[in-house]
């Protein structure tokens, strides 16, 4: 469970985030939001990339502020660009990084590699440079890479703005079906019909928390008025 | 893709699965032994050309990727050999640039038979000594991978800029292609460095 206690984010003297307190238990949140409207820093938070300059951000008991690793462990992050986030030279050794902090043998962490590829049809590619995978292959990649490392939660940041329609149904569908908690932030709504609740974000205040079908429909005649 | 599960790629990254002798050499005595050989290459070319060509079909590399590894040398290649012709001849010319040719050709035969990761596990023993001077050998090993995996996309931010600069007629000023490239490069590693903190590197 994700606690967020009455967080204000400033960078500088600008106002990102304004008194937000939120609870995240169900399996699937999604979070919507114009641009700038503070999704990201919100996203960030959770894994404490961000630390909160007010407030505070607990996942299972532990602050984001001390306790990062632990939470970081508990808490996988994917990137809009998946580029960013690869930072092995290939395939199977991007995946194979994630598992370096679970100190397994060399057996054990080659089947775990093997097993995440195969998951997401990556398992033909494993020797292969991961700059040559096409923009879809490298959010795969990305995905199998954070899932390795078994995090309960996922925390997902515009995962398809990069993506064609077809792989943005793709690692939707494939979100969708995760055992982890997965906290989606996505332009793309329909992603979100069957989630559990949606959080809509203006100008950094919370100000929707509700089931998909009206967060979405609020969301829209927000974004319609002038 | 290319067929047989061989992926093109530059010189780094690129791997040619495999299970011969030179596959299952462990990393430490192969970059010993390419040592010996490149020494050896560049003094006696004539002897190692064949012993070379005999290594890269021991490890069924295909000629096509041989060759591909040895591509971006070409032009240079070419005007080295023009040099030592008019300085010193076409017998020194041959020997000079074959040996060059041979040592790029070897160097380029053990990351094709070697894995990245085999290799930075090689190179974390190598650089265990330094922890008597409090550097971490699994940072340096790091170190090597992001810059293996930086080359790729630095290549990808230069040609993106230069595709920007294109469409807006900026020609190909290097001024306007160099700050650009650098803001952006800039960019990529903060994303990057964030990547890594998220993933877990300081856990
Ligand atoms: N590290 C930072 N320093 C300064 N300003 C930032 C930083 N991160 C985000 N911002 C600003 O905060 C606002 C909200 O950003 P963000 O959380 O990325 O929104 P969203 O993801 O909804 O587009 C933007 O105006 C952005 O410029
Ligand atoms: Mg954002």
């Amino acid at each position: 469970m994700i606690e967020v206690e009455r967080v204000t984010q400033r960078f500088g003297d600008r106002v990102i985030l304004r008194d937000v307190t939120v609870t995240l238990a169900e399996p699937r949140i999604g979070v919507i939001g114009s641009n700038g409207s503070g999704k990201s820093t919100f996203a960030r938070l959770l894994n404490g990339l961000v630390k909160p300059s007010e407030g505070r951000v607990t996942v299972d008991g532990f602050d984001t502020r001390r306790e990062g690793g632990k939470v970081r462990r508990k808490v996988g992050f994917i990137f809009t660009d998946p580029d960013n986030q690869i930072v092995m030279p290939t395939v199977a050794e991007d995946v194979a990084f994630s598992l370096r902090r679970l100190k397994l043998s060399p057996d054990e962490a080659r089947d775990r590699v093997a097993e995440a590829l195969e998951r997401f049809g990556l398992a033909g590619h494993a020797d292969h440079p991961a700059h040559l995978l096409s923009g879809g292959q490298k959010q795969l990649l990305a995905l199998a890479s954070v899932l390795a490392a078994q995090p309960e939660t996922i925390v997902c940041d515009e995962p398809t703005t990069l993506l064609d329609l077809r792989n943005t149904r793709r690692v939707g569908t494939l979100l969708s079906q995760l055992p982890q908690r997965v906290v989606l932030v996505t332009h793309d709504l329909d992603l979100l019909d069957e989630y559990d609740r949606v959080l809509v974000f203006d100008e950094g205040s919370l100000i929707i928390d509700d089931k998909p079908a009206p967060a979405v429909a609020a969301y829209r005649t927000l974004m319609a008025s002038p | 893709m290319a067929a047989g599960g061989v992926s093109p790629g530059g010189p780094l990254g690129a791997y040619v699965p495999g299970t011969s002798l030179l596959h299952r050499c462990p990393p430490g005595p192969k970059l010993l032994g390419l040592l010996v050989a490149l020494t050896l290459a560049i003094r006696w070319p004539e002897y190692v050309a064949v012993p070379a060509v005999a290594l890269f079909a021991l490890a069924r590399v295909p000629p096509r990727m041989a060759l591909a590894q040895l591509r971006p040398l070409w032009l240079f290649l070419a005007v080295a050999f023009g040099f030592q012709v008019l300085a010193a001849g076409l017998g020194t010319a041959i020997e000079v640039v074959g040996g060059i040719l041979l040592a790029v050709a070897l160097a380029s035969l053990v990351t094709l038979t070697t894995r990245v990761s085999a290799m930075l596990d090689a190179l974390v023993v190598a650089a265990r000594p330094l922890r008597r001077l409090g550097i971490d050998p699994d940072r340096v090993a790091l170190l090597f991978a992001l810059a293996i995996r930086s080359i790729p996309l630095i290549t990808e931010i230069v040609r993106n800029v230069r595709e920007a600069q294109c469409a807006r007629g900026a020609g190909n000023n290097p001024i306007a292609l160099a700050i650009p490239t650098m803001i952006r490069t800039l960019r990529a590693a903060d994303a990057l460095g964030e990547a890594l903190i998220a993933r877990g590197i300081d856990d």
